[in-house]
């Protein structure tokens, strides 16, 4: 196997100060070529330092970062084959259009004709051929959005950040870029770092996601991995609906194990990778990989408390006799007549391996 | 909810207001109109003229304190607002390092020492280097006035690039742009109205010196202010009011242009 596109070990940042700010703490990734990979977490867990710091801008405190096997450390961000679209886009406002697309070829040293060829490659590329020689303040925030696009992307980078690009977006205009995104991305096949604190987004775009909290990465996986292997609580909590159920380990067989519910009913459910936990764990269950049935049929008895509907589906919200709350979402038929009621004393049922067993 | 307090409501603001007004504006008025009159008093009305223009125009001492005055104005200018770029950019686009309070402070000097003491303390600096080097030259006028324009010409420089967008820079690091071609492609396109801002204030000050001027100068080299100030001393006619109108032009088109500068966006 090549060297990873980008391969941190051990990487840090602190933020000198009263108290200092951890900004990373000791992260660990790698990048494969031509991956669209996501750095996904909530405001302030250290996402864009480390886009930083890939593109040169910050300096790690302590750890490596390499490139195809190369130390970046050392080399300055205009010696990075790194090219990043800034979530405030960045557009020289003193550049057409087209000047702010082969701003990077231009710098590069490349003969006039050639960059003339590729600006015009570009802006077909983003659909701006005809805004070429509009001043930046001239154009929407979508198309600024696209220049700042076409611009990073017409040096052909090893590597594209992308910091929040489509947050500034309104919510149409986020699902036709996200498409875009992707299409740019098969297209041109440059590695994607792509940065979001919208869990949806982060499912619907990405090859891989690294999921993270407070400096720290807590989980890297595929989205379905991701969504319906959450290695532990923050992940499960963080990226979609979650029941959290208390269980006990009755036996473990490595991927599996056996866990006793609070009913004393015994089930199989997963186990996230490389760990061997006993006693006391908390099981994670998806409202759609649930159901209701009949008091004695499922695995946790209680009352339904609730029932929402929502169109496409209904959520069926369980008090159960444990004194925990679960919630049950299940999907509509045409002509469906609800079996069960507000009030009704019923259970909540799930097959053999959907529960997932969660690292504190 | 409670009243706002309003300057304009309390007692005797329209008085006051009026009052300082007309102290501040009625003497420069009254200089403009009797440098149109046609007699000689500076005081007496005697029927419009463009006499003391000419007049002034046609002074051979007139005509050369001027030059002086462009030729050192332009040269302290020129070199002050190179400085203050340097010292703008040393202030803003470096990381933190200490005693960069005490830099600034250091750099802003001459609007804090009061002017007559730079003055003295240039006087006997020049003379013991004219003494040692024999040059008597426009040279100590021209380091002089560069020193206390630098201020002016670094405060609306670094104002500008405090206001600057650091993403911009970054991005052209980003895309390949070695340092000091970000400056020259990216910095600079957008700091020269801050650039042209500093230059025509220190432009302007350096034209109206007389106090550090009258100190600095080796005999014949009047600026048109001391040349000004030495004619008080003797008669007195309206052609101080015709070269100070003139001034005033000068000044007041430079300020207007400094204004619409400084508020120009990129
Ligand atoms: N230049 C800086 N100086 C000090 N603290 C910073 C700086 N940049 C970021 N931080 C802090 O580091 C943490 C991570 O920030 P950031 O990487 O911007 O997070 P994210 O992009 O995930 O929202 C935050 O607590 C933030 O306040
Ligand atoms: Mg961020």
């Amino acid at each position: 196997m090549t060297a990873a596109a980008i391969s941190a070990r051990n990487l840090r940042k602190v933020y000198p100060g009263s108290p200092d700010v951890v900004a990373l703490a000791d992260a660990s990734i790698d990048i494969q070529d031509n991956e669209f990979f996501t750095l996904l977490g909530p405001s302030g867990c250290g996402k864009t330092t480390l886009l930083r710091m890939i593109a040169g801008f910050e300096h790690p405190t302590s750890g490596t970062l390499t490139m195809h096997g190369e130390d970046l450390t050392n080399l300055p961000p205009y010696k990075r084959p790194v090219n990043t679209v800034f979530q405030s886009y960045a557009l020289f406002p003193h550049l057409t259009v087209a000047q702010n697309i082969g701003f990077g070829l231009e710098m590069l040293g490349k003969p006039k004709d050639e960059i003339k060829e590729t600006v015009g490659e570009m802006m077909e590329l983003v659909k701006m051929s005809q805004m070429a020689d509009r001043q930046t303040g001239q154009i929407s925030g979508g198309q600024q959005q696209r220049v700042a696009l076409a611009r990073a992307l017409a040096p052909r980078p090893k590597v594209l950040l992308l910091d929040e690009p489509l947050s500034a977006l309104d919510f149409k205009l986020r699902k036709d870029m996200q498409l875009e995104l992707k299409r740019l991305q098969t297209e041109t096949g440059i590695t994607f770092i792509f940065v979001t604190h919208d869990q949806e987004e982060a499912l619907t775009m990405s090859d891989r996601i690294a999921v993270m909290s407070a400096g720290t990465i807590r989980q890297i996986g595929g989205p379905r991995d991701i969504y319906d292997r959450p290695a532990e609580r923050f992940v499960a909590d963080f990226i979609g609906d979650t029941n959290f159920v208390p269980a006990q380990i009755a036996a473990n067989t490595g991927n599996d194990a056996q866990v006793t519910l609070s009913s004393g009913k015994t089930v199989t459910a997963k186990m996230p990778e490389g760990t061997a936990l006993t006693g006391k764990v908390t099981l994670a269950v998806r409202p759609e990989h649930a159901s209701i049935g009949a008091e004695a049929a499922g695995l946790l008895p209680g009352r339904l408390s609730e029932i929402v509907y929502f169109g496409t589906d209904t959520h069926f919200h369980v008090a159960l006799d444990d004194g925990t709350g679960f919630v049950v979402r299940s999907q509509n038929r045409p002509n469906e007549t609800l079996a069960f009621s507000t009030g009704d004393r019923i259970s909540v049922d799930f097959a053999p391996g959907v529960g997932q067993v969660l690292r504190d | 909810m409670a009243k706002r307090f309003q300057i304009q409501q309390m007692p005797g603001f329209r008085t006051i207001a009026v009052v300082t007004f007309v102290l501040l504006y009625m003497p420069i008025f009254l200089l403009v109109i009797y440098s149109f009159n046609a007699g000689t008093s500076i005081a007496i009305w005697e029927g419009f003229s463009w006499r003391w223009y000419v007049s002034a125009w046609d002074n051979q001492q007139v005509q050369e304190a001027t030059i002086r005055s462009l030729v050192i104005a332009f040269w302290a200018s020129a070199i002050s607002t190179t400085l203050a770029v340097l010292a703008a950019l040393a202030t803003t686009r470096t990381r933190k390092f200490k005693g960069q309070a005490a830099v600034f402070a250091m750099i802003n000097q001459p609007l804090m020492v009061p002017e007559i003491v730079t003055a003295v303390a240039l006087l006997i600096f020049f003379a013991m280097i004219k003494v040692a080097t024999g040059y008597t030259g426009l040279m100590y006028l021209v380091i002089a006035h560069t020193a206390f324009c630098i201020p002016f010409a670094y405060l609306p420089i670094r104002a500008r690039l405090i206001g600057m967008d650091l993403a911009l820079e970054q991005a052209a690091a980003d895309l390949y742009a070695p340092p000091f071609r970000v400056f020259t492609r990216i910095t600079l396109p957008q700091l020269w109205p801050g650039i042209l801002a500093g230059a025509m204030l220190a432009f302007v000050i350096s034209l109206d010196d007389v106090v550090i001027t009258e100190f600095v100068k080796s005999a014949g080299q009047d600026t048109l202010p001391t040349y000004m100030l030495g004619q008080l001393r003797r008669v007195v006619t309206p052609e101080v009011n015709a070269i100070s109108t003139v001034l005033l032009g000068i000044s007041v088109t430079m300020v207007v242009a400094f204004t619409a500068l400084s508020k120009l966006k990129t």
